[in-house]
Parts: C-alpha cells; sequence; structure tokens
C-alpha cells in the first residue's frame, strides 16, 4: 500500500502548470494532484502510477468562492470544508448547502476539493451529481488555450471526463436559481452507504421552484450510483412540472426511473437492490425538496 | 528518484529532514521523526487511525505525502499533553471512561475529538458522531468514546469558567 515512485512538482502559477503538462514526453505520466482523497488512494492501490505529480495546493488562483448576482464561482482547488463553510452557500446554492456533508468524513473535506472529486467523476459521488443537476461548468486551461465544459458533457463513464492529459481545470460555475417573484424553492438529498461519509449505494438529489399557488414550475433530479455517471432524470422533471406536487404524482413521476438507470452489482450492493432503492430515494429527496420549498416565504 | 529537505513544524518544534516524493506524511513522522503515536492502518484514507491536525485541521495523514507539508505545521497526539507531561483534557477523559481497549482507533479518535471540542464545546451527541464517523474502532466500541467527549466538553468549560 505504498504509492509508486514519482518525480513532484510544486508550481505557484496555473501557466507553470500548463507548461509541464504541454511538456510531458510519451513515457511519462503527468498528473495533477489536488487534493489527493481520491488519487492518492488510487497510487497506493497501484490503481494508478503517475511518474510526475504537480502538486496545485498552492496556486493561490486555483482556491476561492465567489458569489456573484447569478452564479457561483468555485476555484477548482476549493476545499470541500471550506466550500460547505461559505456564508451565503445556503442562499445561492441550497443543494451544494446540503449534499457537501455527506462527502466523506471531515477529515477529509478539509483536504478534498471541489474540482478534485468532479475531476474524478465517481458516479456515486456527490458533488458532480448536484454539479451536474444546477448546469454547472467547468473551464479547463492548457498551454495557450481555454475552454468552458458543461458538466453534462463532462463525464464519460465511470472514472472518466473529456479533460484532456495537457488540461488542468481553473474553475467550476454553478447558476444560481434565483426564482421568479412569488415562487419558493425548496431541496432535498438523500443517500444510502454502509457507514455515513462512506461511498453511497445509491444517491438521489432533488431541487424543486414552486409558484405562488403551488405548482412546480421548475426541477431538477438525479441520481448517483445508478449508473457510469451521475444522472439527470429529466421524464421525472417533465411529469412534475405544471403539476401540484402530490404524493400521487411523485410516485408517477418516479416509475419512469427504472428504464433510465443501469446499475452495476458490486460488494456492498447487487445491481437489483439499488434498483429497488434509487426510486425510493429520489421519492424522499423530492418530498423533502417539497416540503422544503413550502416552508419558506416566497422569492 | 531524488530525494527533498523538508521542514515540516511539529508539536510546535521546527523538525526537518530527508523524504523521497512518495513518502506519506504518516510514514515520516513515523519513521524518520520517530513519532509513532500516529497510527497506520488502512493506508487509503478509511479508518482515521492517522488523523493528525495540518495547521489545526484534521486531516488523514495516510492520504498526504510528506513533501506537501513542507513549510506547513502538524499537531500528532504526542503534542496533546502539556510541558510537564500531564494528559489533555481530551486524553483524560478517554482514560476515565475506559474509552480505549486495543489503543489502535485513539489516537485518531484523540485528534477527531480535539479538533471537535476546538470549535464546539458543548457538542450534542450526535455531533459527537458524526466527529468521529470517520473513525474506525473495532474493540472499544464507541459509546464509551463518545461519553469521553462529552466528558472532556464538561472538563474543558468547568475549566473556562474557573479561569
Amino acid at each position: 500500500m505504498k504509492s509508486a515512485e514519482f518525480e513532484y512538482f510544486r508550481p505557484s502559477s496555473v501557466d507553470e502548470v500548463c507548461t509541464y503538462l504541454a511538456n510531458g514526453d510519451s513515457d511519462a505520466e503527468w498528473k495533477v494532484l489536488a487534493g489527493g482523497q481520491t488519487l492518492v488512494p488510487l497510487m497506493a492501490m497501484r490503481l494508478a502510477r503517475p511518474t510526475h505529480l504537480i502538486d496545485i495546493n498552492r496556486i493561490d488562483a486555483l482556491h476561492g468562492v465567489e458569489i456573484a448576482a447569478d452564479r457561483v464561482v468555485i476555484g477548482a482547488a476549493t476545499r470541500q470544508r471550506v466550500l460547505e463553510r461559505t456564508p451565503g452557500l445556503a442562499d445561492a446554492l441550497p443543494l451544494f448547502a446540503k449534499a457537501l456533508p455527506h462527502v466523506g468524513h471531515f477529515q477529509t473535506r478539509n483536504r478534498g476539493t471541489i474540482g478534485g472529486s468532479i475531476a474524478h467523476a465517481d458516479s456515486s459521488a456527490e458533488i458532480p451529481l448536484v454539479a451536474l443537476l444546477l448546469d454547472g461548468a467547468v473551464t479547463l486551461h492548457r498551454k495557450g488555450a481555454s475552454r468552458i465544459v458543461p458538466i453534462r458533457d463532462l463525464f464519460l463513464g465511470p472514472m472518466e471526463t473529456v479533460i484532456e492529459p495537457e488540461e488542468i481545470m481553473v474553475s467550476v460555475e454553478v447558476p444560481i436559481w434565483r426564482g421568479a417573484a412569488g415562487s419558493k424553492i425548496g431541496v432535498g438529498f438523500h443517500e444510502m452507504a454502509p457507514r455515513k461519509g462512506d461511498f453511497a449505494i445509491a444517491s438521489a438529489a432533488a431541487q424543486i421552484e414552486l409558484d405562488a399557488n403551488g405548482v412546480c414550475i421548475r426541477a431538477a433530479i438525479g441520481v448517483g450510483g445508478c449508473g457510469p455517471t451521475p444522472l439527470r432524470l429529466h421524464d421525472a422533471e417533465a411529469l412534475l412540472i405544471g403539476q401540484t406536487p402530490t404524493d400521487a404524482n411523485i410516485t408517477t413521476a418516479i416509475q419512469t426511473i427504472d428504464a433510465k438507470i443501469d446499475p452495476d452489482s458490486t460488494l456492498q450492493a447487487s445491481a437489483d437492490y439499488r434498483r429497488r432503492v434509487c426510486p425510493e430515494l429520489t421519492r424522499r429527496a423530492i418530498t423533502d425538496a417539497v416540503t422544503d420549498a413550502q416552508s419558506k416565504s416566497p422569492s | 528518484m531524488s530525494t527533498m529537505n523538508i521542514t515540516i513544524t511539529v508539536n510546535g518544534r521546527d523538525r526537518r529532514a530527508d523524504a523521497a516524493p512518495r513518502m506519506t506524511l504518516i510514514d515520516f513522522l513515523r519513521d524518520e521523526l520517530r513519532l509513532t503515536g500516529s497510527h497506520i492502518g488502512c493506508e487509503h484514507g478509511v479508518c482515521g487511525a492517522c488523523t493528525v491536525l495540518l495547521d489545526g485541521d484534521p486531516i488523514r495523514a495516510c492520504l498526504m505525502f510528506a513533501v506537501q507539508a513542507d513549510g506547513l505545521s502538524v499537531t500528532t497526539v504526542e503534542g496533546l499533553e502539556d510541558e510537564t507531561g500531564a494528559l489533555s483534557a481530551v486524553q483524560d477523559a478517554f482514560w476515565e471512561t475506559h474509552a480505549l481497549q486495543c489503543g489502535y482507533c485513539t489516537p485518531g479518535m484523540l485528534m477527531a475529538a480535539q479538533a471537535l471540542l476546538h470549535e464546539n464545546d458543548d457538542p450534542s451527541d450526535a455531533e459527537i458522531r458524526e466527529a468521529i464517523s470517520g473513525n474506525l474502532c473495532r474493540c472499544t466500541g464507541y459509546q464509551q468514546i463518545v461519553d469521553a467527549i462529552k466528558l472532556a466538553a464538561k472538563t474543558l468549560s468547568t475549566e473556562r469558567a474557573n479561569a
């Protein structure tokens, strides 16, 4: 359980990182090290074996949370714990505020980063799921160029993204739901794990907007751990929008889930079990989101 | 592969040594500095036995390379006692309530408890269980550990009241 040998670099700017990544020769595997809460275990188990590691933890430009009028911009190396404690997060991104306490344990949130969690694209991880549901996007830099990739186009499969070896994620942008006049927004998040903070067997998240009459006018619903990537459930959303959410129409909405998910069997749970758990967790997440919205004062 | 010369402030003292990049912080503390109070359990971030404070925040020392801590400050379980060697309130409470049996998870539990009480001087049972949720115990039983942290909170609040 020791990492293979590697060369270590600790640059102080994103430009230096891009230069290193661009100059990597074909025999070398250069890898960015952020919080290390996913990469270091992978290295210890020799599932990852980078020859050159670029530690980005001390690059100031990659840290920080900026809450603007319509979006939150999060530096890729911002610690999960820092975002969790950012004043105003619960108002701006209530679904993040709800999901972050489920991310690992507080010892791992003190090191783990927002960008790192998204870059590793674990289907059962909370941050990729909520970033997907809120229509987030990441900014990727490479030497001399940069591009913005919506989260919905980022994940290719388990632990696999469209991020190229020469690229580094510098920030994550998440739009804020401001809500129509008189509407209310609520969130729900549920997951099942063998121990609180462990990898989720399955998870579900929902953010719902109700108008002044209690009719659902906007919904973002999705699940983790039930397919190769986190999954947004557009069919379930469509069945709720335009309706006053009741137990009956939430039940109708979650009946669409089974056809959309593609869970694997693992040591912790079989695929069949995940198929049973996933709709129920989604029901709870939606129900919580509706109750949460109803308890708010109108915007 | 080259080694790097690094300086880490450990329990208030600057410690300088050579480390290969792949050496984890926990191996550095135990093997280079001979601070064997922090334990190695799973070596991949699951058990919490290696928990130390990095600039005051609890982290897993098996998930960080020693070279990454160059210039930073680390507190280990050896840093909990005072200069006379007297146990800290948290350590004393673990002793008092029999919150350790084999002792393997204890250094991690102590550091997690220390970090919790630093932020929250009157934690509820639920908050205590949340704070130690990242630390596995396989023999003592969590109940005595929860009792110990409650007792430590009480001792510390009495000390503050009398100060």
